[in-house]
């Protein structure tokens, strides 16, 4: 048991200092880096809370996929060496109060709640658990959101292309223009 | 089968990373600083959903598959947002959002 407080710790310190130098680093490419971090760590949280598979779908999806597509548009779009403008104390105090107030409110209401947990028997989650349940119609069978998703997933994947492969609108009035 | 850790220990942890990510996407002024606080936020979103499976019903999958489907809604999300910062790129040379304050008509 001691080990896994102390990973849970690690975890958690890993996550709120990096979440924190993703929204506050003024190199665009140093704060991509502190979100991989802090989605690796999120995945390690799965696997102590015993969830191996969305850990692994976690690592390969979003710190696999979503920041190699983040990082890949920061070079498309971004002068790396580029620093931002410090922000202004006005606009960085008046959002850092909101964020304080609204994280004291929800922190001091997690706390003072007592959950009540469910005496029922913990499932265990193997793939064959997951593979029934995703392709399941009945009670605990998740077939019609697994669709919805496939779904979404294509008109997501059309977008994408309809909307990047145009030609530069710029280059094309001032064609017109000649 | 319980983990150590109380469940109000990742309640907190989500919560303090779901306000971080709401402090960066009011502050940056580039587009894709504010795609990387929404990941944050979205992130932090499904740490409660495991744990509140996890700890207060073991014995359903719930907050595991919803979890799964704020994956793959954030993966998709992350393609067509990307797709249109490029296109803007192209359009404006520049994706602060400061300088896009123009649309087709």
């Amino acid at each position: 048991m001691e080990g896994r407080e102390i990973m849970f710790a690690v975890f958690a310190l890993v996550i709120i200092v990096f979440s924190v130098l993703t929204v506050t680093s003024r190199r665009i490419l140093r704060a991509a880096v502190s979100l991989l971090f802090v989605l690796i760590a999120t995945a390690g949280l799965y696997f102590l809370l015993n969830y191996q598979f969305l850990a692994a779908v976690q690592l390969t999806l979003y710190a696999g996929g979503i920041v190699v597509l983040i990082i890949f548009s920061i070079l498309l779009t971004s002068q790396i060496s580029q620093k931002f403008e410090p922000i202004e104390w006005k606009k960085a105090f008046f959002s850092a109060l909101a964020a304080v107030a609204g994280a004291i409110v929800v922190i001091t209401t997690i706390l003072q709640h007592t959950f009540a947990a469910d005496t029922a028997a913990a499932m265990e989650v193997n793939m064959r658990v997951i593979g029934k349940s995703l392709m399941g119609t009945g009670a605990d069978g998740y077939v019609l959101p697994f669709e919805v998703i496939s779904i979404l997933l294509v008109a997501a994947m059309i977008a994408a292309i309809v909307i990047a492969k145009k030609g530069s609108p710029v280059k094309e009035e001032e064609e017109k223009n000649k | 089968m319980n983990p150590g850790i109380p469940l109000e220990f990742y309640l907190v942890v989500a919560t303090i990373m779901f306000f971080i990510g709401v402090y960066g996407f009011l502050t940056r002024r580039n587009l894709i600083t504010i795609l990387m606080s929404t990941e944050l936020i979205l992130n932090s979103v499904n740490i409660n959903f495991l744990a509140f499976n996890r700890f207060l019903f073991p014995g359903k999958l719930d907050g595991h598959f919803f979890g799964l489907f704020v994956i793959a809604v954030a993966a998709s999300e992350a393609a067509v947002a990307i797709a249109i910062i490029i296109n803007i790129y192209r359009r404006f040379t520049s994706i602060n959002v400061e300088n896009v304050n123009e649309l087709k008509y």
